[in-house]
């Protein structure tokens, strides 16, 4: 059957395609170009003189000892986001699917956090975590545990993967259990009778059909780390202490407001789009092709 | 191989009882079919003998063990699933080696049983493909290859030819037959198809809102119906039923419409209710004098070997089997006879048979 719309008017299907690309136009490629543009400059912080580098700005950024550390950061931020993010959320989605009575409550409850706004999620982490008047540092003090992210950079990373990770929660457990449900029943009771006790069925047949949900997830984490944790890492560290919870995003938004140096600021901003481009191209491509059974 | 045994089997789904007190005994080496309308309980009895669900009273043995509490995979049966249930990220090789991989059985010995099995079921072209890949009767032979790979205690079929159209049912169901016959092994089938039923089948349990009917070798059960829902339940197309009270050499149904019987007819006592039984192909054309009942025809269908002819007597659907030449319209006025040793007698209140002296 012929699924395509065959337009007589010339002016029609450009009048309908008009709204979404003057909102893409306008949000996207506009402020998109001017990032590229800037790239290519260098700039007084007021603004009284411009002058135009070249690559030179890329070029620093790798040199700067400080962007390179701030690209390990992130690395090892995102991979703990998503590799604590989609474990702990594999676990609750599949404890879900057994529960019976009480299931919706259960449900509701863990979605939740992903209606709290990433700058609240953090202000909670930073109430639930503060070193003079948090609940946390107190009871881990008792187990002599001295807690003090501010000072601490490790103990930082891991408040704001905590916080990271709890806002994510609620969308991959979603998804799991989604994919959890549509496994029809009928697989698992043949692999029971195959003699699979329930560990073996989990690892050799519920998880590798939930592999294109998983793939799926995994990108979106990563891509959740890189970029939507703004708000999250502003509120709990600010980048801190000295630059270890500085990821990618955040330099982008301390080296061009805060340092006020626009040019490095808009590469920065170039290289992170090419990095989101590389990844949705990759999530494009595999998840229908690839991640397949 | 084993007996498989279901001593005062009952089971509720909180206060929704499905199955009322059932026993059966299953031979070794048997092939038991237990068919019923949906809804009747009958893959629910397949379910607590596999062991995806627990049994609420009476006891369930294979091979003399009570297997009440016991796992699905401690038990040594193999299952065949209405929709396959294949395990879609694995080849068919896979598939099959899969419930030995676990035993962990040595590889050279699984590639062996996988191998027989192949050949068994003509699959060994297939063995590399994934279940996407297959047509719905290859996916129907991976999932009986998967289950004879293991050489179970018995086989447990549920409905495995549903979702295949008519041609390869016949097909597949022929295959069974020939399958069964050289495994040897107890075997359970559960089916609504009472054609499945009565060709597979050593002896089929027919199964009515969680009750058995009746249990028997299927030309027993096809020419002794236990009880009228048997009666209408076994047979394209069903047995006629007419409800009415015996009186002299007649029987006079509802409305007054009289049947008259053969003389040398079996016969309820004079004027007891009942219900009179008749199958399509024991009611024959003749002449007006000697007609048990007159029917109007109202539909014809013809099938080739023969036809049939469906009307109403007395407001009760009636069918008739006819030669295939029959020359008939709709409202032909067919004058019928019974045969004698052809009529059954069913008690109204019971629904059970009686079984009656000729007279």
């Amino acid at each position: 059957m012929e699924k395509r719309v065959v337009f007589r008017s010339r002016w029609l299907p450009y009048a309908l395609v008009a709204p979404q690309l003057a909102i893409t136009t306008a949000f996207f490629f506009w402020p998109a170009s001017q990032a590229l543009f800037q790239s290519l400059l260098l700039q007084d912080p007021f603004g009284t003189s411009v002058q135009f580098v070249g690559l030179e700005n890329f070029a620093h950024l790798f040199r700067d000892e400080g962007y390179l550390a701030s690209f390990r950061i992130t690395v090892v931020f995102s991979v703990l986001v998503a590799g604590i993010g989609l474990s702990f959320s594999l676990l609750l989605a599949v404890m879900a699917d057994h529960i019976v009575r009480g299931a919706l409550v259960f449900r509701t409850l863990l979605i939740w956090p992903y209606a709290v706004a990433p700058a609240i999620a953090g202000v909670l982490w930073i109430f639930l975590f503060s070193p003079a008047i948090g609940i946390l540092p107190y009871w881990l003090a008792k187990i002599g545990i001295h807690w003090n992210h501010l000072l601490d950079s490790r103990q930082a990373m891991t408040l704001v993967v905590i916080a990271a990770v709890w806002k994510q929660v609620s969308y991959n457990f979603l998804f799991f259990l989604a994919g959890l449900q549509s496994i029809p029943r009928s697989l698992i009771e043949a692999a029971a009778i195959d003699g699979a006790g329930p560990m073996r069925r989990f690892w050799t047949i519920v998880f590798p059909l939930l592999s294109p949900t998983t793939f799926f997830l995994l990108v979106v984490n990563i891509v959740y780390a890189f970029f939507d944790t703004f708000g999250i890492i502003d509120s709990a560290t600010q980048g801190g202490p000295g630059q270890s919870t500085t990821v990618l995003v955040y330099k982008v938004f301390q080296d061009g407001f805060k340092g006020l140096d626009l040019g490095s600021s808009a590469a920065q901003s170039v290289i992170l789009m090419a990095i989101v481009i590389g990844l949705t191209v990759v999530q494009f491509r595999y998840i229908e092709r690839k991640v397949q059974y | 191989m084993a007996e498989v045994v279901l001593r005062h089997v009952s089971k509720s789904f909180g206060k929704t009882q499905v199955i009322y007190d059932m026993d059966l005994v299953v031979a070794d080496g048997e092939f038991v079919v237990i068919v019923g309308p949906s809804g009747c309980g009958k893959s629910t009895v397949l379910r607590m003998i596999a062991g995806l669900e627990p049994v609420t009273g009476g006891v369930i043995e294979i091979g003399g063990r009570v297997v009440n509490d016991v796992e699905p995979k401690d038990r040594n049966i193999a299952m065949v699933f209405q929709n396959y249930a294949l395990y879609p990220h694995m080849s068919v090789r896979e598939n099959m080696a899969y419930g030995l991989r676990i035993r962990g059985m040595p590889k050279a010995e699984i590639a062996e049983h996988v191998a027989r099995a192949a050949k068994i079921l003509e699959l060994e072209g297939l063995l590399d493909r994934k279940p996407r890949e297959l047509s719905g009767g290859q996916r129907q032979r991976v999932a009986m290859g998967r289950a004879i790979v293991r050489d179970p205690a018995a086989f447990l079929f549920d409905e495995p030819l549903s979702n295949l159209d008519a041609k390869l049912r016949v097909q597949m169901r022929l295959e069974i037959q020939k399958l069964s016959r050289e495994l040897g092994t107890t075997s359970l089938y559960v089916t609504h198809d009472q054609v499945e039923a009565m060709t597979l089948a050593h002896r089929m349990v027919v199964m009515n809102a969680g009750r058995v009917e009746q249990i028997g070798a299927p030309l027993d059960v096809y020419l002794r119906p236990a009880s009228a829902f048997v009666a209408a339940f076994i047979g394209v197309p069903p047995m006629n039923l007419l409800a009415g009270r015996v009186g002299e050499g007649a029987f006079t149904l509802g409305n007054g419409l009289v049947v008259r019987l053969p003389a040398g007819a079996p016969r309820p006592p004079f004027g007891a209710e009942a219900i009179l039984g008749v199958r399509p192909e024991h009611l024959a054309p003749v002449g007006e004098a000697e007609a048990a009942l007159t029917l109007t025809v109202e539909t014809i269908e013809r099938l080739g070997a023969d036809t049939l002819a469906h009307g109403t007597f007395d407001g009760n659907p009636m069918v008739v089997r006819l030669p295939a030449e029959a020359t008939l319209q709709p409202g032909t006025r067919l004058a019928l006879g019974l045969v004698p040793d052809e009529i059954h007698w069913f008690d109204p209140q019971t629904q059970k048979r009686l079984d009656l002296p000729g007279g």
